[in-house]
């Protein structure tokens, strides 16, 4: 692999990661629990399709094939999307729209602290950028984790719940191949190692003091990588990409 | 000692186009006239999230996808101005959303039609919200402090909401024969109901008079209709779409257009909750509100907790 390859799917992964997650939470949009909160989810959804956006752009330019972000976010189907599986399932209820969302502001905050190192000067800017919008999802997901935990019974097992079912999704976070491997020996990938560690102790941490309880012994899903996905996924693509698609002329 | 006719101080202010703010003295129809017309502007705001929500997951390229969700952001954000202003007149939100959910509050009627293609969403955006500016413009002069001041921000954003609702229209009309139609339809569509906006003709407009008196409002329905349909058409040609009206017809003497009255029977039926949209409107609301109840109480009680620790230390 060269490193332009592995730097086109490296850079394709963050950017589907943020693109499917994004998406997902702008269905919130209209429906959140209460206004502020709705206000909130949203900023959180921009915030994302935003660093999405800036991602799929660099992956096109890296690819240098005459496609553009649009190409690769509307004409590609999902055995060719590298997001992580646990962004594309169904949002549920809003217990586990916030657990998913802390697990991953968690990750994010980590992951581009690291990414911020990189020798590559486009994925620095898009992390440094980053860090300061994912340090106040964080403070906002994990605030309303403590309050599940510590609300009410009803809220306190609806997050252990979410908690739960969604542990499993949380070792593709930290998978690592080949495109890793090239691009770390160019000082441009982030070692996963080491954001897992950091990951799994500030986790572990706001679930405790929320009195959540991590499962132990989880089999963990895997397939992301390989483009191998849920079946969400090929329902989201159909839905977001249904007009570029029934027009591929037309321009936007 | 001197005393005060705090009715002559009100009068006082609406001559001298003085702001009356939240503690003054005010007329208990002032008031009321007040609380009626913000919250059903707030219910608007965030009723009006929905049909335009129904397409930031389809929104066809992530400029627009960003844009979109942006702007329904931004109509949320009015809601929140707005129930905040309606607050300081002495109700409460629960009170407030308990109107809408229960549907004896009204919201703008617009939002009772469907967002059918994404030109729909062009097309809310220049002449629903082109609409709205012509209608708010004046309310940032309004008499009422707290409403007039939240107006201010509401307009400037609208007037952008506006223009990215126009490119929208233009990338369509200068697009493919296919978007074309699909421009043109959305025109068709909305062009009536868009024209209802600014509420029955003078004649039939049952709170007009008070509002105008109290300075609340400061042109008529009528005043405002034909200032947007003058304001519109051009923009119209200028697509090189049609005005869905035979009778359309420029007047040289009172130099503005002739034009087809909105079908105000239709008008009645939607305002009685029988369009295509109020009751999946309505249920969508009540939906999220009810599902997001335990979350509410999860937050009270945490809060609540949090602050016996604190008395306790």
């Amino acid at each position: 692999m060269t490193t332009q390859e592995a730097l086109f799917k490296y850079t394709l992964r963050l950017g589907d990661t943020n693109l499917i997650l994004g998406q997902r939470l702008s269905e919130w949009t209209g429906h959140g629990p209460f206004l502020e909160e709705d206000l909130a989810l949203t900023n959180i959804a921009l915030d994302i399709i935003g660093t999405a956006n800036s991602l799929l752009e660099y992956a096109a330019s890296v690819e240098n094939k005459e496609r553009t972000a649009d190409d690769l976010a509307f004409h590609r189907n999902d055995r060719q999307y590298y997001n992580l599986q646990i962004t594309e399932l169904p949002n549920g209820d809003y217990a586990r729209t916030i657990v998913r969302q802390a697990l991953i502001d968690c990750f994010d905050l980590y992951f581009y602290q690291e990414l911020a190192k990189s020798k590559d000067e486009t994925l620095s800017g898009i992390a440094n950028k980053s860090i300061r919008e994912v340090t106040y999802h964080l403070r906002h997901t994990s605030s309303w984790i403590e309050r599940f935990g510590d609300g009410t019974e009803d809220s306190h097992n609806k997050a252990q719940t979410a908690l739960n079912e969604l542990w499993q999704y949380t070792g593709e976070l930290f998978e690592m191949n080949e495109v890793d491997e090239v691009l770390i020996k160019e000082g441009v990938a982030v070692d996963l190692n080491i954001v897992k560690q950091k990951w799994e102790k500030h986790i572990s941490e706001l679930f405790q003091k929320s009195t959540l309880v991590i499962p132990e012994n989880v089999f963990m899903q895997t397939g992301s990588r390989k483009c191998i996905h849920t079946e969400h996924l090929a329902f989201i693509l159909a839905e977001m990409q249904a007009l570029p698609r029934m027009y591929p002329d037309a321009k936007w | 000692m001197e005393t005060i006719n705090f009715e002559n101080v009100f009068e006082g202010k609406l001559a001298k186009n003085e702001m009356v703010e939240p503690k003054d003295w005010m007329p208990e129809n002032y008031r009321k006239h007040l609380i009626r017309q913000i919250s059903q502007h707030a219910h608007s705001e965030i009723v009006g999230m929905l049909p335009e929500g129904n397409w930031i997951t389809r929104a066809p390229s992530l400029r627009s996808k960003i844009v979109l969700l942006a702007k329904v952001q931004d109509e949320g954000g009015h809601g929140l101005y707005l129930y905040t202003a309606a607050e300081t007149l002495g109700i409460s939100r629960d009170e407030l959303l308990d109107n809408l959910h229960t549907g004896k509050a009204k919201y703008s009627s617009i939002f009772n039609y469907p967002t059918l293609t994404w030109a729909d969403i062009g097309a809310v955006g220049w002449l629903v919200d082109g609409a709205a500016i012509m209608n708010q413009v004046m309310l940032q002069r309004a008499s009422y402090g707290p409403y007039a001041r939240a107006m201010v921000r509401i307009c400037k954003e609208e007037s952008f909401h506006q223009r990215q609702g126009f490119e929208v229209m233009t990338r369509l009309a200068f697009g493919t024969t296919e978007q074309k139609e699909m421009a043109q339809d959305a025109l068709n569509r909305w062009w009536y109901p868009t024209m209802m906006m600014f509420g029955p003709p003078d004649a039939e407009s049952p709170n007009s008079e008070n509002a105008m008196k109290w300075r609340i409002k400061r042109e008529t329905n009528d005043q405002l209709r034909q200032k947007f349909v003058n304001q519109t058409v051009p923009q119209v040609e200028y697509l090189g779409l049609t005005v869905p009206d035979a009778q359309l017809k420029w007047n040289e003497e009172k130099k503005g257009y002739d034009f087809s009255e909105p079908n105000w029977a239709e008008f009645k039926q939607i305002i009685s909750g029988n369009g295509p949209c109020n009751k999946e409107r309505l249920a969508a609301r009540n939906k999220a509100h009810h599902d997001g109840e335990w979350v509410r109480a999860a937050a009270m009680a945490h809060a609540k907790k949090k602050n016996e620790v604190y008395e306790a230390a």
